[in-house]
Formats: structure tokens, C-alpha cells, sequence
């Protein structure tokens, strides 16, 4: 992106008279831009992968399903103003029944469409809570979600075939050969399970973006942010506010759905404990972190979810405090951040930089 | 326009498949057919060290008491590794906080096998947790060694899990030599059972009833986190019960007794080994009373429980004798307690395997040693483990005990038995065992 915007530096004229310009083209053609960016990505994603250790490939894989989880959430909160408190619950969805399709051995149908399978289920659940949240307004949407986080991993108790507190392991098919055969006419080095993984999640990671992306950017994006805006407006101009406010909590619960799914995959077990309330926290504050309805910011948030408590950790145990101490470092400096970024960059880590962006210009 | 159009499409194709060709030249083709050999030595082993892990809750809700574990551990191998280590190697152990949250072991464990490369899982502590992780342990051949938990899958199938040993008795032998007790003492109690509601609680149960199943004439379970257990000891008051049968951890006996007080319940207790440690159930009283109840060992005088390791109780025992004097050299900060008495010993059964491996240890050697000699090693256990090609499970057996001023006075001998039918016997062989002078031990080489 860079490129094109000194492109269009250059020639300020171009742009400003609105007529061709490459800025211009790449700003106005949105499907073939987001198509680029999205293979872009996917060869940034493949090279940082082959280049690292398996153990960075588990957390890239952690940082795809937080990604995909935020991104949804995003959109929801920061282009509807929606907030919801209960995405960690939807995820939970997704990825029990990831772990529902997964058992068995051979499973019963293969990965994409078991990804398939729990985005639908989780999206089903998400209308029928959507149409639920529609009605409601601000604080309340948000109680209701949360009642949804809090209640959904005591739901998976009551039944004795979801494994109770001890939870369901999620047993990852073998890897198809002709992917092995593939990866490793591409790479040059093997395929292993941890890598598998993260390919599928970087790679569901981009499908969810580029359509997310799109969504945005065209008119479902725009009724989402009028009726966010102005209800009045909104509803005068012509656009029915349930409708768009259940089609945006059904797509955010959608993302999440797919979040639990490589989740289920990447973690190796479903448990309640581990779809607490604090996962859907985290979720917000990841968001809110990045950037709020910046999808952008959603992948620098679960960047900083994934990545910083470790850093933490292993610069305090250099420093020679004890393990519990450490331990304890990471999620004080977690909170010391948020705080810092809420008092010093309130519209989040991308919303700041955008800005500050834009005012260099306006000086220039 | 029309023709600029064209051309530039055509231009984009070629470009795109200029870049396809491209990536395609610059993959690596097929593999090389030769087949490499395996010879590559085991991750986390040198000349001079080796490396191990564990993961253990040392923030979050089920920290206090189970965050002291590792670090009884650190002090047992800081002692080994000051007097010249296993076979010249000195061990050093990796500690990583998975809160108790098995999403959180998974990263973890990813993080110490993959990133720090450990040789192997040592005392990696939870059955929700472990739970989470044994499979891939066990896939990537990585020992697994001296589970933290009493859970049958760590060493009932050993076919299934080849990596992977239990270490302390399995909660179902636990549950047997209970429910005999109380069958042969207790006759006419009307026992209530109060479980956690997992494997913990589920094979305590089945151990119990193969005895007291007439007995038993209410059962009620908790689930972990939440804490509110009134209505599960009002249906025990109310089913008359008077012996209450905890397969509980240490905070829900505390929340149990103080519940019982609360609705002037007083029933006989007997809690498992897990949820009985006095000085901690003690403070924990005393926190969750916000200090109405007074923190003392004392609180729980006359509850029943098990034993089956020497505890800061046994004042005269050899074992603490070398304990305190390792935890006084090496220790953290804080007192010898018995999370980090439990710790060392599993440090001590670490360095018998790993001596058993002989002077190059693989991780099949390890596995392959402990399944030999495992059941004739001697260590602070009051019974032998059960080691074997067909068992993976850890120490046979336990006392009964009544605590009396925070101190467990010893109702039975020794009592050794076995998953399933196997009958309970009497055996104070392995109670006898005393440690060697230098507090080391000095296996043989297995093969």
C-alpha cells in the first residue's frame, strides 16, 4: 500500500480531479484490491511460517483463531455498535462442534467442510440470539451476550456427551498426503501437524478477511455504519434497522463460530474452562487494543493477545524472578498496556496511527 | 479504450502466470528418496545437562498450594546438580503457568516441547489440564513422567499412552481402601458422598461402592468454580447422612465446612488425600470466612484421610529429615510445606529413572527402565509403584489416618492394592525404606 499512496502523492492533481490515477484505481477497484492483498498475505504468512519454529507456528496458529474471532467482533462493535460480551461462548460453539464432527477414525466428513459445518451451526445459533439482540439497545445487548458467555460452558456440563469438565479431545485428522506432497513441493521441508494447523488457520484467517473486507467496504457495510451513526436516519433512508442489525451479529457470531473451529483444532481439546468469560474479554480488549472496527487493528490486537504474555513471561524469568513471579508479570503488564493505550491512544493502536497519518498530510 | 482494456488484462494474466511459474521453479520438487537414518540424539539431553518441564497453575484460582509444587522440585535438583548432578549432567527444570486453563497447557506445551525442546513432561500437574496435552505428548514420543494427578488414564492403558506414567495413587485405589475402611468401621454410617464432578470424583466413586454401595444413600457433586455448594450439603443434611465421603479439592473442603456450619450440619468427614492438606485448608478457612473462622491447622481436627507420602507431620521420618535440610540449602522463599514435600519426592523418583536409564539416557531408554525397576525403586512412598510393561500406574497403595492438631494419626498399616478386583493387603515394606546418607539416590543402570 505504500506505493501506491506515494503514487498518488506524487501527483496530487490526479488525484484530487478524481480521474484516473493508480490511487485512485486501486482505491475504487475493492474486490480485485482485497484479492491481492489477500495473496500477499498469504505468501507473508507462508515465508514467516517456514522460516520459523514449530513452536512459533503453534502460536501463529493461536493468533489466526484470536484474529478471525476478533475480526467478526469488529465489525459488530465498531461498525454496528453492538457490543457483545459473549463471543467466547459462540467460539465455544464452533468448536464443540469441531470436536463433535472430528470424532471418530476415520471422521466422518473432511476438515473444510467440518470448518464449514461449525461456521453454519455457530451462524444458526448467532441468528437466533441476533434476533434476540436486535431488540435490544447498548448496555443491553452487552448483558445479554455476557449472560450467553457465562451460561454456555455451564450448558456444556448438563451433557454428559460434550466430556463434562474434563471436556472432548479434538483428534486432528492425518494430514492428506497429496497436502504433504504439495507443502513440500513448495517448501522444500516437511509438513507437520502444528505447521498443518496454522496453514489452516492463516488461511481461513484470509477467506474471513476478504469477505469481511468487502462487506465493509460496500453497501451492507454502509446501512451497518448508518444505522450505528443515526437510527433516525438510518430508518428514514430507507433501511430496516432489525435487518441489519441481526445480519451483522449473525456474521460476526459466523467469524467466531470458524475462531473455535481452528481453535478446537489448534488447542487439541474443548473444555468449558476454556471458554470463560475472560475469553470474550479478551477478545474486546484485543479489539479495542487494535483498533475498533479496523480489521487491521483486529490482527495487530490478537498479535499482541498471542505474543506478549510470552514475551513477558521470558523477559521476567531473564531477569531472575522466580516462575510464579513471572507468571504473574504477564497479566499485570496486559492491563498495564490496555490502560496506557486507552489514556494515550484512545481510538486504538491503528485508529492513532491513522490519525496521526492524516494530519502530517493536512500540515503537508 | 476498449483495446487498452484488453491489453491490459492480457498483461495482468501473464503477469499472474509468470508468478505461478515462478513459485512453482522455486519449490523444492520431490523429496529425496534416500532414506535418511534416525540417529539423531533426543531433544533436551547433552553431555553435561538435560533439560525437563512441567506445567502447573501458578496464577488463577487453583494457585494456592499446587504453585508451591514446582518449586519443591527446582530445590530437589538444585541439590542433585550442587553434588555433580545424574551421570555428571545436571537437570534443569522449565517451569511454565498454564492457570489451570487446558488451552493454556496446550500453548505451553507447545512452548516446552517445541521451543525449549525438553527431554521430557515431569509432573505436568491437572486432569482437565494433562488431559489436554497427553495425546500429543504421547505423538511426539516426549516421556511423560509422574503426572500431578490421581487420574486412571495416566497409566491404566499403557498401550494407548506408552509415554505417559502416573506417580501418585490413582484415585480408584484410593476409593477401594476408603470404602473398605469405612466398611469395617463405620458399618452402620449412612455415608453421603460429595464429589467433584470429573474422573477425580468418578473413579473415587467407583473404588468406594465396590465396598460401602449399600451404605452410600446420597451422592451429590460439585462442579469447579463455582462456589456455592449449600444446595449439594443441604440434600446430604437432609438425607440424614453421617459420614460424608469428600473426593474433593482442598478449597471445596474448606467451602464444605464452612457451608456445614453455616446450616449446622455435623456430619463425620473423610476426605481424600487431595483435599485434606490441613495447613492449607486451614488458611483457605480463614479467607474465604474473611477471618470469622480462625486460621488454624486445627480446624479440621477429627476428619479422616490418606497418606501416602511422609508430610511435614512426620517429624521423625528420615525423609523430612533430608527435605528440610534440601529446602534450607536450595529452597524458594517460605516454609517446607507439604505441596513442596510432594514435589521433591517426584524429584527423587525423576532422578531414579533417569539413573535407571543408564549413562546415556534416550527417552525410550527412560520409559523402557521405569517399566523394569520401576516397581523396586525405593523412595519416600509408604507402598511400592506399580511400574510394569502393563501398568503405568504410580504408588499401590496408602494409610488411613485421623487428623489430629494438624497431624495424621495412622488408623491402618500400610494398605497396597490394585485397580479392579485386586484385593487390599497389608504391606509395610515400602514404608520402611529410608533415604541414603547423602539424600541421593543410587540406582542400578536398568539394563
Amino acid at each position: 500500500m505504500p506505493t501506491t499512496t506515494e503514487a498518488g502523492e506524487k501527483d496530487p492533481a490526479a488525484a484530487a480531479d478524481g480521474r484516473g490515477g493508480p490511487r485512485r484505481r486501486w482505491r475504487s477497484s475493492v474486490l480485485p484490491r482485497h484479492l491481492s492483498l489477500a495473496v500477499l498475505g498469504l505468501l507473508a504468512v507462508t515465508v514467516v511460517m517456514e522460516t520459523t519454529g514449530s513452536f512459533a507456528n503453534s502460536q501463529l496458529a493461536s493468533m489466526a483463531y484470536l484474529g478471525i474471532a476478533a475480526g467478526g467482533l469488529t465489525v459488530l462493535t465498531g461498525l454496528n455498535g453492538q457490543l457483545s460480551l459473549g463471543h467466547g461462548a459462540f467460539m465455544a460453539v464452533g468448536a464443540y462442534t469441531t470436536a463433535l464432527f472430528l470424532d471418530g477414525e476415520p471422521p466422518a466428513l473432511p476438515l473444510p467442510v467440518v470448518l464449514a459445518a461449525a461456521t453454519l451451526v455457530t451462524l444458526l445459533v448467532g441468528a437466533v440470539v441476533g434476533v434476540a439482540a436486535a431488540r435490544l439497545h447498548g448496555p443491553y445487548i452487552a448483558g445479554a451476550t455476557l449472560a450467553l458467555a457465562v451460561a454456555v460452558p455451564g450448558v456444556v456440563l448438563h451433557f454428559e456427551r460434550l466430556g463434562g469438565e474434563q471436556g472432548l479431545g479434538v483428534r486432528m485428522p492425518e494430514t492428506p498426503v497429496w497436502v504433504l506432497d504439495a507443502a513440500y513441493f513448495v517448501t522444500g521441508s516437511e509438513l507437520d501437524p502444528t505447521k498443518y494447523v496454522a496453514y489452516i488457520g492463516w488461511a481461513a484467517l484470509v477467506v474471513t478477511y476478504v469477505l469481511l473486507a468487502n462487506l465493509m467496504r460496500g453497501r451492507v457495510g454502509r446501512t451497518w455504519r448508518a444505522v450505528r451513526d443515526d437510527e433516525v436516519a438510518a430508518e428514514i433512508a430507507g433501511i430496516h434497522l432489525g435487518r441489519a442489525r441481526v445480519l451483522a451479529f449473525v456474521v460476526s457470531t459466523a467469524c467466531a463460530g470458524l475462531a473455535g473451529a481452528v481453535m478446537a483444532m489448534a488447542v487439541r481439546i474443548t473444555a468449558p474452562s476454556g471458554f470463560s468469560l475472560t475469553l470474550s474479554l479478551t477478545l474486546l480488549s484485543a479489539v479495542v487494543l487494535g483498533g475498533l472496527g479496523s480489521l487491521t487493528g483486529a490482527l495487530i490486537g490478537s498479535a499482541l493477545l498471542t505474543f506478549l504474555p510470552h514475551l513477558v513471561t521470558g523477559l521476567g524469568t531473564d531477569a531472575g524472578l522466580t516462575d510464579v513471579r513471572a507468571a504473574e508479570l504477564a497479566p499485570a503488564v496486559y492491563g498495564l498496556t490496555m490502560i496506557l493505550v486507552i489514556l494515550v491512544a484512545p481510538a486504538g493502536i491503528t485508529g492513532t496511527l491513522r490519525n496521526l497519518w492524516r494530519r502530517r498530510r493536512g500540515v503537508a | 479504450m476498449q483495446r487498452t482494456r484488453r491489453f491490459r488484462r492480457t498483461t495482468r494474466l501473464a503477469g499472474l502466470l509468470t508468478a505461478a511459474a515462478l513459485l512453482a521453479a522455486c519449490g523444492a520438487g520431490g523429496r529425496p528418496d534416500d532414506g535418511e537414518g534416525k540417529a539423531a540424539p533426543d531433544a533436551g539431553i547433552t553431555e553435561d545437562t538435560i533439560k525437563i518441564g512441567g506445567h502447573f497453575p501458578l496464577t488463577g484460582v487453583a494457585a494456592p498450594g499446587y504453585s508451591e509444587i514446582p518449586s519443591g522440585h527446582k530445590a530437589y535438583y538444585d541439590y542433585v546438580n550442587a553434588n555433580g548432578g545424574v551421570n555428571g549432567r545436571k537437570i534443569e527444570y522449565v517451569v511454565k503457568d498454564d492457570a489451570y486453563n487446558p488451552t493454556n497447557t496446550s500453548t505451553v506445551t507447545n512452548e516446552l516441547v517445541l521451543k525449549e525442546e525438553i527431554f521430557g513432561m515431569v509432573a505436568g500437574l491437572g486432569t482437565p489440564t494433562h488431559t489436554a496435552v497427553v495425546d500429543f505428548l504421547n505423538a511426539e514420543k516426549v516421556p511423560d513422567l509422574m503426572v500431578s494427578s490421581g487420574s486412571l488414564m495416566w497409566g491404566d492403558d499403557p498401550a494407548k499412552r506408552p509415554w505417559t506414567f502416573g506417580w501418585q495413587p490413582d484415585y480408584m485405589i484410593e476409593g477401594k481402601i476408603i470404602g473398605q475402611w469405612v466398611k469395617e468401621n463405620m458399618p452402620d454410617a449412612k455415608v453421603g458422598l460429595f464429589l467433584q464432578d470429573d474422573d477425580f470424583g468418578r473413579d473415587g466413586e467407583a473404588g468406594a461402592r465396590k465396598y460401602i454401595d449399600d451404605q452410600i444413600v446420597e451422592t451429590v457433586r460439585y462442579t469447579p468454580g463455582n462456589t456455592d455448594v449449600a444446595p449439594q450439603l443441604a440434600k446430604l443434611q437432609a438425607a440424614d447422612v453421617d459420614l460424608v465421603l469428600g473426593f474433593n479439592v482442598p478449597s471445596y473442603t474448606a467451602l464444605s465446612q464452612l457451608t456445614a456450619m453455616k446450616i449446622n450440619f455435623r456430619p463425620k468427614w473423610f476426605h481424600s488425600n487431595v483435599g485434606s492438606d490441613p495447613a492449607l485448608v486451614g488458611a483457605l478457612l480463614a479467607r474465604f470466612s474473611e477471618g470469622k473462622v480462625k486460621g488454624s491447622a486445627g480446624l479440621l481436627d477429627g476428619v479422616l484421610t490418606t497418606e501416602y507420602i511422609p508430610g511435614t507431620d512426620a517429624t521423625d521420618s528420615e525423609w523430612l529429615k533430608l527435605w528440610q535440610k534440601v529446602w534450607d540449602a536450595h529452597g524458594a522463599e517460605g516454609e517446607l510445606t507439604n505441596y513442596r514435600i510432594y514435589g521433591m519426592s517426584q524429584a527423587y523418583t525423576f532422578v531414579q529413572a533417569l539413573q535407571a536409564a543408564g549413562d546415556d539416557p534416550t527417552r525410550e531408554g527412560v520409559v523402557k527402565a521405569l517399566e523394569k525397576v520401576g516397581s523396586t525403586l525405593e523412595g519416600p512412598g509408604l507402598a511400592p509403584f506399580r511400574y510394569s510393561e502393563d501398568s503405568h500406574l504410580g504408588i499401590s497403595g496408602m494409610e488411613v489416618v485421623r487428623l489430629e492438631d494438624g497431624r495424621g494419626e495412622p488408623l491402618t498399616p500400610v494398605l497396597v492394592t490394585d485397580i479392579g478386583d485386586a484385593p487390599i493387603e497389608e504391606d509395610d515394606s515400602a514404608a520402611k525404606d529410608a533415604p541414603p546418607a547423602n539424600g541421593i539416590p543410587d540406582v542400578e543402570p536398568a539394563s
